[in-house]
C-alpha cells in the first residue's frame, strides 16, 4: 500500500456515488486514516480483517488480510486416508458442510470410477439443497444485519433451525455432517423423511415471500445496495469468480447445469440472473437477489426429488463404500456448485497410498474475496460494509 | 400565562416547601423525573423493548431472571455495577469521563419542562419548548467529548457522524415545532396542553384541528427519531459498521449512563411529540351527550396517565420502526434531512402561518 503516489490521490477524491454519476472534487491536503476493520468487527463475517486506507468516510484503499483461521487443510490431507478427509471439508464452508462434502466425495468417486446408487444420489441432492437453503438464509439474514435490519436475521435463522433439526435428525449433527461418504452415505434417511421435508417445504414458501417483502423488497435496502459495488461480466470472469457472485454479474455460469453432476441433469430447475429491472446488474442488490431467487429454485428441485426419490426396501447406503479406498495412479479435478460458488478439490494419487500425495481444494469464497481491492475503492465505509456483505464469505472455507 | 402557572399548584407548593430553610421541595420536585426515568428506563425502556423486539421476532425475549424475565433488567444493572470500570490508557480521561454525563444531563434537565398533567411541572418556564429544543443539544457535546475522548477510530467515527446528524435534524424539528408553537400561540408547556384540551377530547388536538398540523407532525417525529440516533438514523452508533459509535470504549455505569440518556430522550422527544400536537396531558376521550368521558378522565392523576401513555405510544413506534427498518446511509440522511426534511417543514411554516392568520 506503500506504493501509492499521495499527490496523485490527492489530486481528485471521489465524494460519493449517487447512482450512475461520480462527484469528484479537487479538494484540499487532508490527512489519511489507516483504519484496520477487524479481525474482530461485527461486519466481517468472522475474523477477516481489512486494513483500510480512509480520507473521512471514504475509502481510499482496502487491503483484505486472511489466515486468521487457516488450519492446514491440504497438508492434513496428505496425513489421512481418504474417507478420513470427509468431516475436514464439513470444517471448510461450515455454513454448507454437505455440498462442500459431496464435492469432495464427487471427485474420489471420479477417481476410483464406482457407480453411485439412486437413492443415494436423490437424498445427496436433497440434503445438498437443504443445506444451500439454510446457507443463504444466513447469508441474507446476516446482510441484513449488516445494513441495520435485524428481524430479518431473526426470521432467517428461525427457519433456518428446522433445516438444522432435520439435518441433524438424518445424520446426527447439526453443522457438520460427515453424511456424505465416498461412495454412500454414512445412514440412509429415516421413514419419515420424505413426509417430513414436504412438511418444511410448504411452511417455508409463504415465509419466502415474507422475507421477500420484508428485505429485499425494503427501499431502504434497496436504497442501500442499489448501484454499490458494481462488478462488470468480464472483470468478474477475469477473476474467476463464481456461484452467486457470477451470476449476479449477469453471467449464467451454473455448474449443476454447465458441469452437471449427480442427478442434477434429470431435474427441471432456473439459474436465477438478474435482468436489471430492479437492480443495476453486478452490483450488491443483484447477488442478493440471485441468493433469495435460487432458495426458491432450492425448494423446487427438493420437490421434485421428493416425488422422484425411488423407496427400497432394507436400503443399506454403505453397499457400494469399497472396503479400502486406494485409487490407481492419477490425478483429478472435481467441482460442485456450493452455495458460495465453485468448490473443487485437485486430488493426485500414487496409486500405492491409501492417502492422497497431494489434495488442493479449491476455494469460492477466497477466489469471490480477492476482487475486495477493487470493488471497495473508492466507496464509503457503509458501502464498504455492504459489499464485504454481499460476497457473504466463510472464513473457514478461505483460510481452509 | 396567568392561565397556566396558575395549574401548577402541586408544583408550586412543593417547592415552597422547606424545612428549617433546607429546601427539601425543591430536591423531590427535582427528584421525580429522575426517578420517573429510571423506572421507565428500567421497564418499559430496556425490558420493554427486548419484549417487543422478541414479539416481533418471533422469540421469547427474557425468561429465565424472575417470572417472565421480569427481574432481568436488575440482573443487568448489578452485572454493570460490578464490571470493571475501564479508561483506556491512551484516553483523554476528563473528556472520556465527561462525556457520558453531559449527555445524561442533557435529556435529563428536559424533562424539568415536561408537564406531568395539569398540577405537576419542574418549571413552567415562558419559552419551555424553546428550552426543551436547546438543552437536548447539549448531547451533542457530551457525544463528541466520548468519542474524541475515547482516542478510537470508530469511536471518532460516530462522534463525527453523531455531530453532523444532530445538528443538521434540529433544523427541520425546530421548525416543525415552530408551527405548533404558531398554532397555540405560546412556547409554554402548560400552555401548549390548556388551549388543546376540552370537552371534545381529541378534537381539540391540533392534530385534528388543523389539516397542516400532520405535516410538522410527521416531519418532527423523523427528525426526533434521528436526534435521538435511533433506527434507521441509528448512524452514530451504527453496530455492524462501527462497532458501537462513540460508546465503543465504555464499560459499566458509564455505559449504562448512555443507554439511560438514550431512553430519556426517547420518552423527551414523544413527550414533546404529543404535547404539542396531541395535547399533553389533554384526555382524548370525548363528552358525549350525557356521558361526560371527557370531565371523567381529567385531573391531575389522570393528566399524567395520558401524557405517558401518549409518549409511551410514540416510544413503542419508535421501537416498532426500529426492529423494522435497515439502516440509512450517511449521505442519505443527510440528503433526507436538507433536501426533504427542511423544504417541507418551511412549507408547513408558512401553511401554518396562513391557516393562523385566515382560518
Amino acid at each position: 500500500m506503500q506504493e501509492l503516489g499521495k499527490a496523485e490521490l490527492n489530486s481528485t477524491r471521489i465524494i460519493h456515488q449517487d447512482d450512475n454519476r461520480v462527484v469528484i472534487e479537487k479538494d484540499l491536503d487532508t490527512e489519511y486514516m489507516v483504519l484496520s476493520m477487524g479481525p474482530q468487527h461485527p461486519s466481517t463475517h468472522g475474523v477477516l480483517r481489512l486494513e483500510c486506507i480512509t480520507d473521512g468516510e471514504v475509502v481510499v484503499e482496502a487491503e483484505p488480510y486472511l489466515g486468521y483461521l487457516h488450519r492446514c487443510f491440504e497438508k492434513y490431507c496428505e496425513k489421512i486416508d481418504y474417507p478420513a478427509i470427509v468431516p475436514y471439508t464439513d470444517r471448510m464452508d461450515y455454513l454448507a458442510g454437505i455440498n462442500t462434502e459431496l464435492a469432495y466425495c464427487i471427485t474420489v468417486e471420479k477417481l476410483l470410477d464406482i457407480e453411485i446408487p439412486r437413492r443415494v444420489e436423490f437424498i445427496r441432492v436433497i440434503t445438498a439443497e437443504l443445506n444451500r437453503i439454510a446457507s443463504h438464509l444466513v447469508a441474507i439474514g446476516t446482510y441484513g444485519i449488516d445494513l441495520g435490519a435485524f428481524t430479518p436475521f431473526l426470521f432467517c435463522f428461525r427457519d433456518r433451525e428446522i433445516i438444522l433439526n432435520l439435518l441433524e435428525w438424518i445424520s446426527g449433527a447439526r453443522m457438520l455432517y460427515n453424511y456424505v461418504w465416498i461412495g454412500g452415505l454414512s445412514y440412509d434417511v429415516p421413514a419419515d423423511f420424505r413426509k417430513r421435508v414436504a412438511e418444511f417445504v410448504t411452511y417455508f414458501k409463504p415465509k419466502v415471500v415474507e422475507l421477500r417483502e420484508l428485505l429485499t423488497e425494503n427501499e431502504i435496502f434497496v436504497k442501500r445496495t442499489k448501484g454499490i459495488g458494481i462488478m462488470p461480466a468480464e472483470v468478474a470472469i477475469n477473476y474467476g469468480w463464481s456461484g452467486p457472485m457470477l451470476r449476479g454479474s449477469g453471467v449464467k455460469w451454473d455448474l449443476r447445469r454447465n458441469d452437471p453432476y449427480s442427478i442434477y441433469p434429470e431435474l427441471d430447475f432456473d439459474i436465477p440472473v438478474p435482468d436489471g429491472k430492479f437492480s443495476d446488474v453486478g452490483d450488491s442488490l443483484s447477488r442478493h437477489l440471485v441468493r433469495a431467487l435460487e432458495i426458491d429454485e432450492s425448494l423446487k428441485i427438493i420437490e421434485q426429488c421428493l416425488d422422484k426419490m425411488p423407496e427400497v426396501a432394507g436400503f443399506d447406503p454403505r453397499a457400494v463404500i469399497p472396503k479400502r479406498i486406494r485409487p490407481k495412479a492419477g490425478e483429478v479435478y472435481g467441482r460442485a456448485e456450493n452455495p458460495r460458488g465453485e468448490v473443487g478439490f485437485y486430488i493426485v494419487s500414487d496409486g500405492k497410498s491409501t492417502k492422497p500425495l497431494r489434495c488442493k481444494a479449491r476455494s469460492s469464497c477466497f477466489v469471490n474475496l480477492s476482487a475486495m481491492k477493487d470493488l471497495s475503492k473508492g466507496q464509503l465505509i457503509p458501502d464498504l460494509v455492504a459489499i464485504i456483505g454481499s460476497i457473504d464469505i466463510v472464513l473457514g472455507e478461505v483460510d481452509r | 400565562m396567568s392561565s397556566s402557572t396558575s395549574l401548577n399548584t402541586w408544583s408550586d407548593a412543593l417547592s415552597g416547601f422547606t424545612i428549617g430553610g433546607f429546601p427539601l421541595g425543591l430536591i423531590i420536585v427535582a427528584a421525580i423525573p429522575l426517578v420517573f426515568i429510571a423506572l421507565y428506563a428500567l421497564t418499559y425502556g430496556v425490558y420493554g423493548e427486548r419484549k417487543i423486539s422478541a414479539f416481533m421476532q418471533d422469540r421469547l425475549g427474557p425468561m429465565e431472571v424472575g417470572p417472565w424475565g421480569l427481574l432481568q433488567t436488575l440482573a443487568d444493572i448489578l452485572k454493570l455495577l460490578q464490571k470493571e470500570d475501564i479508561v483506556p490508557t491512551v484516553a483523554d480521561k476528563a473528556l472520556f469521563v465527561i462525556g457520558p454525563l453531559i449527555m445524561f444531563v442533557g435529556s435529563f434537565l428536559a424533562f424539568a419542562v415536561l408537564p406531568f398533567g395539569p398540577a405537576f411541572i419542574g418549571a413552567d418556564l415562558n419559552v419551555g419548548l424553546f428550552y426543551a429544543v436547546g438543552i437536548v443539544s447539549l448531547e451533542v457535546v457530551g457525544i463528541l467529548a466520548s468519542g474524541w475522548g475515547s482516542n478510537n477510530k470508530w469511536a471518532l467515527y460516530g462522534a463525527i457522524r453523531s455531530v453532523a446528524q444532530i445538528v443538521s435534524y434540529e433544523i427541520p424539528a425546530s421548525i416543525a415545532l415552530l408551527c405548533g408553537a404558531m398554532m397555540a400561540g405560546s412556547l409554554s408547556m402548560q400552555h401548549f396542553n390548556v388551549v388543546q384540551s376540552g370537552p371534545y377530547g381529541f378534537m381539540h388536538f391540533f392534530l385534528f384541528r388543523n389539516p397542516i398540523a400532520w405535516l410538522p407532525f410527521i416531519i418532527y417525529f423523523i427528525a426526533s427519531l434521528a436526534e435521538n440516533n435511533r433506527a434507521p438514523f441509528d448512524i452514530p452508533e451504527a453496530e455492524s459498521e462501527l462497532v458501537a459509535g462513540f460508546f465503543t470504549e465504555y464499560t459499566g455505569m458509564k455505559f449504562a449512563m448512555f443507554f439511560l440518556a438514550e431512553y430519556g430522550s426517547m420518552f423527551m422527544v414523544s413527550a414533546v411529540l404529543s404535547i404539542v400536537f396531541l395535547g399533553g396531558w389533554a384526555s382524548p376521550l370525548p363528552n358525549v351527550g350525557g356521558l361526560a368521558l371527557n370531565t371523567m378522565t381529567s385531573g391531575p392523576v389522570w393528566g399524567a396517565i395520558w401524557i405517558i401513555l401518549k409518549g409511551f405510544f410514540f416510544i413503542f413506534v419508535q421501537m416498532w420502526l426500529r426492529w423494522t427498518l435497515p439502516r440509512l446511509r450517511v449521505d442519505q440522511l443527510m440528503y433526507l434531512c436538507w433536501k426533504v426534511l427542511t423544504p417541507f417543514a418551511f412549507i408547513a411554516f408558512v401553511l401554518t402561518a396562513i391557516w393562523e392568520i385566515y382560518m
